[in-house]
Formats: C-alpha cells, structure tokens, sequence
C-alpha cells in the first residue's frame, strides 16, 4: 500500500503531463503484480467496492474521535476522506502494512456488514497518506488528474509498445492485468482477445491547413458532413455489445437506448447524437446525456440517442481495416441496406467538383448540427491513431466576440508564476442604467508564450483587488475570443456558456467601451 | 504583571522579554530587550539599531531578578535561540512557552519541559489533523523526488529563520553534499547560524549560477518566491515547500506546491498534548492559534484550560 499511497500522493499535485507519466512509468518499474495492476485499475476507474459507503467511513471515525474535534476538523480541512486519513488516532503494535493487492482482495470480498469492521482494521495498518489513498480507492473517485487515456499512455511509454495496441488489448483484459504487464517486461508475446467486443483505436485526421490544399487533388479525397456530437465506435460481437468514446471508455451504460438496437455483428464507427422529429439535435443536448453511468427513462425519451456512421471496421468478423475507404464505405452502404439497424443511419456523401465550392458549402450550411466538413482519400485504409495525409477536417470557422478582461488566475504548473487562466465579460445594461461587464467565459490558451508575458505583465500592472491567487483588473483590455458556438445556462451568471473558447487576439488596440454586448452574444444561441 | 515588563510585546514596551527572533514575536523599538544571546544577534542582524536600546543576554537557564519576579528563559526548540520564559512570583510558576516544537531539530537546543502552576502554550497546530511526520521522511520524499527529475531544479519555499537552516541541516544528516542555492533573502540569516556554529556545509548564492547549471540542483527560496516571477530564473523547477501547513492538501495546492514537505517548527497536536501532561500545569492558557479545539481537549482531561485571546497575530503564524 505504501508505494501505492506515495505516487497518490505526488499524482495528486503534479500538474504536468510528462511528470505524470514519469511517476506511472517509474511506478510500473518498481512495483510488482499484482500491485501495479490494482494501481492501474484504481487509476483507470476499474475498481469498485460496493459494500462501502461513505457514511460508513464517516461512522467509523466518531467511533475513535471526539465528535466536537471530529466537527471543527472536519470544517477546517473540508474533505472527509482527508480528514478521516489525517485525524485517526494510531493504534500502537497495529499489524504490518498490508499489500495493495491484499488491500483489494480484502475489500472485494467485505460484505455491507463486514465492511466496517475490514476498513477500522486496515486504517488502524496505515499512516495518514496510506489512509488516504484506500479511502479515496474504497469510496470511488481517485479524482487526481489522470485520465485512463494518460494511464496507458504511461503503459505505452513503459513497454515501450504503441497506445494504440494498448486501446485495443484494453477492454479484452481483467485487473490486475497480468497478461498485459508481462507482455510489456518483454517475458510473453501479446495477449490474445480474438473474438470479443473490443476497442479498435480509432483513425483521427489533421486540421486542413491553408497550405494543404495547394498539394492535394480534390478528385481523391471524399467529403463527408463533420457532424457536431461525439465520436464512437460500435461494437458488437457475438452477445458482447459496447459502445466506446474516442478514447475507449466504454459509454454503453449510458446510452441504453444505442446498445438495445445493436443487434448485429459489427464494429462501426460513427457520430453519436441526439435525433429528434428527424433532425439532429444541438450538441448542448447530447451534453446531458454524456458522463453518466447509467440513464432515467426521461432522459431516454427527452433526448433519444442516434449514431449517423461514418465507416466500417467488422462485418461479421470479417476485418475490413485493409480495404480502402472507397471500398469500405460501399460495404457499409449494403451493410446498412441488409441489417437495416435501428437508431443509425448513413453520413452522406457531399460531391464537389472543387475546394472553392466546398468551402462555400462548409461555410453556408445553416445547420448547426454540421461542424464542418471531412476530407478522405479514396484509396485510405483505416489506420490507428492519426496520420498525415489520408484525413482531414475542415471545420467551419469559429465564431468571435471582443469581450472584456475582469479577473485573471494564476497557471499551474510551469505556468504557476503568470497569470494565464482569464475571465472575460461582455457588457450589458447595469440597474442604475450605466453599462456593466458580465462575465461570459475562462479561457487559458490561444495566445503564444510572449502574449502570455505581456498579458502577465499587463495583469499586474493594472490589478485592481486581490483574492488568494485570483486578481480583478481595471475593465480596460479587450480579448476577441473564439468560440464554436454559445447555448444557454443555469449555472452561469450570464446566462450563457461558449464552447470551447480560446482567446484569439488581443485587441490592444481596442477601447474597452467598444467591446461586444452581452445581446450579440445571446443571438448566437442554438438551442 | 509584578515587573513591569511584557513577553514579545507587539507595540514597544519599556521592558521586554523576547521568546524568539520570528517577527510575529521579536519586534523592533523597545527600550530594553531580554533575550538569549542568539536571538540578540537575530533581532541584530534582521533591525540593526532598532533591535532596542538595551540589549540584555541571558543563558539558558540562569535567574535574574525583574522586579519581584524572578526570570528564566529555557530551550523552547523552535529556532535557533528560542526560549520559553519561565516566571516566579511569591512560589507560584508560570511557563509562557512562545513557540515550541518537540522533534529533533540539528539547529537548536531541545525543549525542556518545566513543570509548573500556569502554562501558557501556543496552538499554531491545535487541531487533531496535525500530526507531523518524521522530517526525515519528509527530506527522503525530496530526495527521491531529485532523483526522478533530474532535469528539472527543486525549489523549497521555506521561512528565512529556522526552517531554511533546518531543511538544510538535515538534507546534510540525509548525506546529501551537493552545494545547496539559496535566494538572496535567505542568506544573512543563515551566515548568521553558521557564526553562531551550526554547520550547513557548501551554500552558494543562486543569483551567481546561470539557469541550465541549476539543473538537477536544491534551491531554497522565501514562501513568497517560490510560485512568483522569481521562480522563472530557475530550469522547470518541481516547486516544494517546508512547513506544517502543508499537511492539509487544499493549503498546498493553493499555493501551486508540487511537492508538500511537512516539516514544522511548531508542536503538532499529539506535541501539545503530550507537553502539556510534562509541564502538569493544572492551569492551561491558549494562545496563538485554533484555541477552541486545545480547550476542549485539555478541559476533557481535568485541567482548568481558557483562550487567551492576543491582538496582533496573524492566524497563519510563521512555520
């Protein structure tokens, strides 16, 4: 548990992605199976323990603790787990620290009525990190910053194998992922998972670059609507049916709906959207059914899930990753024509005689369901990951507004001494008549490393009050900021939430006064 | 008080007593100053000819007479020079114990526990959640950490008195002999410990060092440094830093810390508790800190305890 309880602890102040990796790699090398395998479940969100609860935990540390210090504790630190690890009294002659593996043996097997009992004992093994570390393992939600995408990443790097051969292994493999580790020491060839639902990694495109299309000949490539939802895959294979994101979680749990009209055998990939009174719904509504692991009946019927397909990967078991695009998507058109599948239909095609006319058509659509266009060579196979040449997007261009600049943050990280994450407001009608700022979005990118400097500088020569590591600024400096569209919101001030914002200039230039009204942006609105 | 003189007072005094060279406690401009001689040479070195107008040593251990109150200053193992005052009046005793620590500490003297009838503690930790680690453990994390990242410097933030001399002290006791760099800010007062004997071994300015020959190195720095414009100087550095408040994970990441070292100069919880059952004062006064959770506990277990409520104190005192 101890060398477990360590890297939690670094993971849990590392900001940066390459020191993340460092501490999994050199954890991986350090730490024996099973261990290392239970770390990687706990990390990759694979690792549940039902029979405990959080009151349970709760429960146990007024059993040891006096109640009124338990209390003003408790406010003082302002997270359970944390204060539960920091404030159990040591047991003097406790037993030696358990394993990880023993840890997670141990908890599997508790019952509601073992549990506490098991998690007293065990609490009483270890000191406080230790502590902390199994209580954020047995009540869910290690929530330290590491995607399951940066797990394998970090398996990648330390095998020295490709992530896309990791993706795909992935969900064909149990915790405490023996079979993996020992392929990546070198001492047994690649686990085998014929035959099962598994991720196939997916094939990504570049952004088309102004550059690009001087070099390529519009007659090879295809064009395809870019829809706005999320990218997925569609797999289902003998009685195994899973839907996975882009990066291979599996969302089945959430899209019910989806997974009941998978009665095929096939690997698909496609948009997953929201499809109502035969169109294609706002991503803002796709969003609230995305993050959770399972669905109400309401939602099922209020935003019902669709996936428009873009390419087929399986038919049957028939790998057809080999073929080229052309010849793939004639194979799902007939796909689609034979099997018929509920709740999926076919991306069309856009013909287009030359790049000016589809730029026209990319930048004219009305439909706000359209993010843009796809580029695929005719001749491509399906390849993992993300080459260069055979795909590309070419998204319509983002949508601006000249906000400005109220309060900035200070960074993480390598950027901990600037201020870099910035708030920024649009006017609107204040009570008393007079125009005042509202805030309307954060963004802490678009702008390079010498803008961060001047921005920087410019925060802290015109700060007018501070609160801990947030600074307001005198409403002086304009930030045109790019977005990819705006739709409605409880949670915010304004009323409004942009997607995706990201500063795009800084209008040095530009008198505050003149920046963008809260109304322009409320006309943008799709709902 | 019989006397007529103030323990670390926070506006000039005539006459005062001063616990230690922290300055939330040893301020300048009084007329008459009691100290040890190493807190002398602190309040010295940090205000010069503001230091006081008389400046009286006093060893450890020995009485002098104030008044009718007789005055004793013992090892309070906070810093270098730190003292808890004990006083006597007409066969009754009272321990202020200004701030104290009980862990090892390879730059000052060992607290000594004086029983007595009143004992005025500080409570800078005086919540159940601060229980220090070993600092030894604490020097490891770094140590492991400079292995790890071998490219990148380590930054510690850490108090200019006390906590910059003993983070080095024991990365030396760790066996660690590279030269160590130090901020501007941090180095009168540690010339002033090496004067005073306390060996720290090779220490270089970093201001003389070009940024890629940082790599791989331990800076010290001021808390204040250690996420700011100054830290830019330094090649990606992991920033760490040295204190007990380190302890609650929220203190530390809104600090940007990388790397929380808990190591303090202050007792933690199981340290009050235990000192006061030592000093078995029936009569427990709380001072400096989260009074209401040491008043509780202290009452629980027999002794008259209050909170003695003090102006001028910052509710995060130096650690």
């Amino acid at each position: 548990m101890t060398p477990f309880a360590e890297l939690i602890e670094r993971l849990v102040f590392t900001p940066s992605r390459n020191a993340k990796l460092r501490l999994l790699t050199d954890y991986f090398a350090r730490v024996p199976d099973p261990d290392r395998g239970w770390a990687l479940a706990a990390l990759t969100g694979g690792l549940e323990f039902p029979a405990v609860k959080a009151g349970v935990v709760r429960g146990l540390a007024v059993e040891r603790v006096d109640p009124a210090l338990f209390g003003w504790s408790y406010d003082y630190v302002g997270d359970l787990a944390e204060t539960v690890s920091l404030i159990w009294p040591k047991r003097h002659g406790a037993n030696r620290v358990p394993s990880l593996g023993e840890v997670v043996d141990t908890m599997r097997e508790a019952s509601r009525s073992t549990a506490p009992a098991l998690v007293a004992g065990l609490l009483d093994t270890f000191d406080t990190n230790e502590r902390f570390a199994f209580l954020k393992l047995i009540t869910g939600g290690m929530r330290i910053g590491v995607s399951a995408r940066l797990a394998k990443v970090a398996l990648a790097q330390y095998g020295d194998a490709d992530v896309a051969e990791i993706e795909e292994l992935w969900h064909g493999l149990e915790p405490p992922y023996e079979d993996l580790f020992t392929w990546l020491d070198g001492r047994a060839p690649k686990p085998s998972i014929d035959d099962k639902a598994v991720f196939r990694p997916l094939m990504l495109s570049h952004p088309l670059e102004d550059g690009d299309k001087a070099s390529i000949d519009p007659a090879s490539y295809r064009a395809e609507w870019k829809w706005d939802g999320i990218r997925v895959q569609v797999a289902a294979l003998g009685d195994q049916r899973r839907l996975y994101s882009r990066t291979g979680d599996d969302i089945s749990g959430a899209f019910p709906d989806i997974v009941e009209a998978m009665d095929f055998d096939a690997v698909l990939d496609g948009e997953l959207l929201v499809y109502q009174d035969g169109a294609v719904q706002s991503f803002n509504r796709l969003q609230q059914r995305l993050n959770r692991k399972t669905v109400t009946a309401r939602m099922l019927e209020e935003h019902p899930a669709w996936v428009r397909l873009y390419d087929i990967l399986f038919d049957g078991s028939e790998d057809l990753r080999d073929l080229s695009f052309d010849d793939r998507r004639q194979r799902l058109e007939q796909w689609i024509g034979r099997i018929a599948p509920g709740r999926m239909d076919l991306s069309p095609m856009i013909d287009f005689p030359d790049w000016q006319t589809l730029d026209d058509m990319r930048s004219s659509t009305a439909n706000s369901a359209i993010e843009g266009v796809m580029l695929k060579r005719g001749d491509s196979t399906y390849v993992a990951g993300r080459p260069k040449g055979p795909w590309y997007k070419w998204k319509r261009g983002p949508l601006t507004l000249d906000t400005v600049l109220m309060y900035a943050q200070r960074g993480h990280g390598k950027r901990s001494s600037f201020y870099s994450d910035f708030t920024f407001g649009a006017w609107r009608p204040g009570e008393d008549g007079e125009p005042e700022l509202v805030p309307v979005g954060k963004a802490y990118f678009g702008f390079t490393d010498e803008e961060l400097a001047q921005l920087d500088k410019w925060v802290r020569g015109h700060t007018v009050e501070r609160f801990g590591p947030v600074r307001s600024v005198a409403p002086d400096l304009v930030l045109e900021v790019a977005f990819d569209s705006v739709g409605r919101s409880t949670r915010h001030k304004s009323g409004v939430a942009m997607r995706f914002p990201r500063i795009s200039r800084i209008r040095w230039d530009k008198p505050a006064a003149e920046a963008d009204h809260l109304s322009t942006l409320e006309a943008l609105i799709v709902d | 008080m019989p006397g007529d003189f103030f323990v670390d007072p926070v506006r000039p005094a005539g006459r005062a007593v001063i616990t230690h060279g922290h300055a939330d406690h040893a301020r300048p401009g009084n007329a008459s100053v009691l100290a040890t001689d190493q807190t002398l040479a602190i309040m010295q070195a940090r205000y010069g000819d503001q230091a006081g107008a008389s400046l009286q040593p006093l060893a450890y251990g020995e009485p002098v007479e104030i008044g009718e109150v007789s005055v004793r200053l013992v090892p309070a193992g906070h810093v270098l020079g730190s003292a808890q005052v004990v006083l006597e009046y007409r066969g009754s005793r009272v321990v202020v114990s200004g701030d104290y620590k009980r862990g090892a500490d390879p730059t000052c003297a060992p607290f000594e526990p004086v029983p007595c009838d009143v004992f005025i503690t500080e409570a800078t930790f005086g919540l159940p959640v601060f229980r220090h680690p070993p600092a030894g453990d604490e020097i490891a994390k770094l140590l492991n950490s400079v292995a790890l990242f071998p490219e990148r410097s380590h930054l510690v933030g850490v108090y200019s008195l006390g906590k910059c001399q003993r983070v080095i002290a024991l990365l030396r006791q760790a066996g660690y002999d590279r030269p160590i760099y130090l901020h501007g800010a941090l180095i009168a007062l540690t010339e002033l410990y090496q004067r005073l004997g306390v060996q720290l071994g090779d220490l270089r300015p970093m201001a003389d060092v070009a940024k890629g020959d940082l790599r791989g190195e331990i800076v010290l720095a001021p808390p204040s440094a250690i996420a700011d414009r100054w830290s830019r100087r330094l090649p990606d550095p992991v920033v760490c830093a040295a204190s007990g408040w380190m302890r609650v994970r929220q203190r530390a990441r809104q600090r940007g810390v990388e790397l929380p070292m808990i190591i303090s100069d202050h007792a933690d919880w199981d340290e009050l508790l235990a000192t006061i059952d030592e000093v078995d004062a029936p009569e427990v006064w709380v001072t400096h800190g989260r009074e209401e959770a040491l008043v509780h506990q202290v009452t629980q277990s027999g002794r008259r305890a209050q909170a003695l409520s003090l102006v001028g104190f910052e509710d995060d005192a130096v650690d």
